[in-house]
């Protein structure tokens, strides 16, 4: 190689070049905001800025576990992340066997293309069409009131409050998720079902002991991998959708710091959001490793 | 292959319920834009709404007649377009040398790309960077910070690396820089990758809000996300006050006309775009797994 050294040398200089003007931008915004989480030890004082501010300690994170507000919010996450979690993982599987089932290719076409649709709207306005459905005054409220009953604060009763969240966010997210699942079901080797029809396995036979089982690595790792992303409870949901009358069960971490900023108590909000980002960053990295462990290398998020 | 009286009723079954599921998901959208096309009489009666009785334009000549709408517009177009040009302009840089097993550094530059990608300082850092650069009440404050992501740079680095090196080789030896190989030869063949990332890209900047919602507090830099926000979830009746004094026909509409014209105005660019973008959808994700 040693004839080709001015050479080698030229091209990684060439992308260096490429590389260090974009890296520089990556760094500053994903790794400058990094400085600022000092401020989670200090008591920010906007007039001392970011440096000068008094150093606390931990007093910030004391304060936030002492408060009402952040173990409940905190819960919520939990609770809220767990739900989402169970139906939002369930839904999705059922939801591609069915299409696999179907035959009629129009059919299976457009019914995957409708329920894939709200995936492409934010919560702004998917949150306002619910709030609007979902009223004292919407549509399934009248519907509900014409047979006899009397309504229902889907919006400000607790536990219907849950209800809503959950059931609005497997119906965004359902035909999204179902795409990964009817990818692995196109997968699986034609053969097998063949093999099972002549020995007289009936179609649901061959669900039970071919689909099933072809399907279990790709459900098991996007089990583990979305363990990683509990304390996402979706924000842009429920900030969209909640209102103050249900923060007891819908206050999560993410719109209890935003709602911290707003109120400029800076440093308990980065001490929040601090306390979250390693939380999360531990919760990654252990389920990446349990995912690759269990699929002996092959699957991860990196 | 026969199937048995059994698997027919299952079938039969199986396509009743994913009718319904078709429906439960078009439902919502029915409802609004039945809504935003009724009359105010027609609009407040009690009705599921699936398709509006008396039919009226009135909202959405209010709607389109705001200046505010017409400038939220704008500047949700001037992110779009600016945001995911940028995107795939210097994803493409940064992902070329990361597709180069030579480049020096490399595992250490895709550590760190990793790792932002699994940990960030929250909210408040975010807020106070942008305001130290100066970004707030900029477009930049929108496209710069989101112009580089983990998932766009490897899913294209993938890409490239299935690109044959006899291509570059060639070229190379002819002379050519590496800047012309990546944007000569390996963009040109990347063009599939590319248009799923820029979909992506320019579906995630028109529904963005919250980066607008804390960095843009100058009204007439306002996104169109935001303005909805303000008309439909925080019932803000500025709209409504603006509309009645331009308005000759005030008692055509009512809030929920209003808000329901607001909100098809605002999904109707990606409705329209909805079967094209949906195909390259189903790839993006299927490319699936950022792995090395």
């Amino acid at each position: 190689m040693k004839t080709h050294s001015t050479f080698t040398y030229r091209r990684h200089r060439e992308l260096l070049l490429l590389i260090l003007p974009v890296m520089a931008i990556f760094v500053l915004f994903n790794f400058g905001p990094l400085i600022g989480l000092v401020i989670a030890f200090k008591d920010y004082m906007m007039s001392h800025g970011i440096l000068n501010s008094p150093w606390v300690g931990l007093e910030n994170f004391h304060r936030l576990f002492a408060s009402e507000d952040f173990p409940r919010a905190l819960r919520n996450t939990v609770v809220i992340g767990l739900l989402r979690m169970t139906f939002g993982f369930i839904l999705p599987i059922v939801l591609a066997l069915m299409l696999n089932e179907v035959r009629i290719h129009w059919f299976k076409r457009g019914v995957q293309t409708l329920t894939y649709l709200p995936y492409f709207f934010s919560w702004v306005i998917l949150g306002g069409i619910f709030l609007m459905l979902l009223g004292s005054d919407g549509p399934v409220n009248a519907l509900i009131q014409s047979t006899g009953h009397s309504p229902v604060n889907f919006l400000s009763n607790n536990g219907w409050f849950l209800v809503v969240l959950v059931a609005t966010g497997v119906w965004q997210s359902a035909g999204y998720a179902a795409v990964i699942y009817l990818a692995a079901l196109a997968g699986i080797d034609p053969g097998l079902y063949e093999a099972a029809a002549v020995d007289g396995a009936n179609r649901w036979r061959q669900t039970l002991h071919i689909t099933l089982p072809c399907l279990i690595p790709t459900i098991v790792v996007l089990l583990i991998l979305s363990l990683a992303s509990i304390l996402n409870a979706g924000f842009d949901q429920i900030y969209n959708m909640y209102n103050p009358m249900v923060y007891d069960v819908a206050d999560i971490i993410d719109t209890y710091v935003l709602r911290r900023m707003q109120t400029l108590d800076y440093g308990l909000a980065t001490a929040a959001g601090l306390f979250k980002s390693v939380v999360g960053l531990i919760l990654a990295v252990g389920a990446n490793w349990l995912a690759k462990r269990i699929s002996h290398g092959e699957h991860g998020i990196w | 292959m026969k199937l048995t009286t059994g698997e027919k009723i299952f079938a039969g079954v199986n396509l009743l319920v994913l009718a319904l599921a078709g429906l439960v998901t078009l439902y919502p959208f029915l409802y609004t834009a039945s809504v935003s096309l009724s009359t105010a009489a027609e609009a407040n009666r009690t009705s599921l709404h699936l398709y509006p009785r008396e039919v009226s334009l009135a909202a959405y000549r209010m709607v389109l007649g705001n200046p505010d709408i017409i400038m939220a517009y704008g500047n949700t177009l001037l992110r779009t377009v600016l945001g995911t040009l940028l995107t795939l302009l210097v994803t493409c840089i940064a992902a070329y040398p990361l597709s180069r097993k030579e480049l020096p550094h490399r595992s250490m530059i895709i550590f760190l790309i990793l790792f932002a990608m699994i940990f960030d300082g929250g909210i408040v850092p975010r807020y106070l960077l942008i305001r130290n650069l100066g970004l707030m009440n900029s477009v930049w404050a929108l496209v710069l910070p989101t112009m580089l992501t983990a998932f766009n740079i490897i899913v294209v680095k993938n890409f490239f690396q299935q690109i044959p090196e006899s291509l570059g080789e060639s070229a190379r030896v002819e002379g050519a820089s590496e800047a012309t190989i990546l944007f000569r030869i390996y963009i040109p063949l990347s063009l599939p990758v590319l248009a799923t990332v820029g979909l992506w890209t320019a579906v995630m900047h028109w529904n963005q809000w919250f980066d607008a919602m804390l960095f843009i507090s100058d009204n007439s830099r306002q996104v169109l996300q935001t303005l909805l926000q303000r008309v439909v979830i925080e019932n803000s009746t500025q709209m409504m006050e603006i509309g009645a004094a331009n308005a000759s026909d005030i008692t055509q509409f009512t809030p929920e006309t209003v808000k329901a014209a607001t909100v098809i105005v605002t999904i109707l660019p990606i409705l329209l775009f909805y079967p094209f973008v949906q195909r390259y959808f189903v790839k993006g994700i299927l490319l699936g797994g950022v792995k090395e």
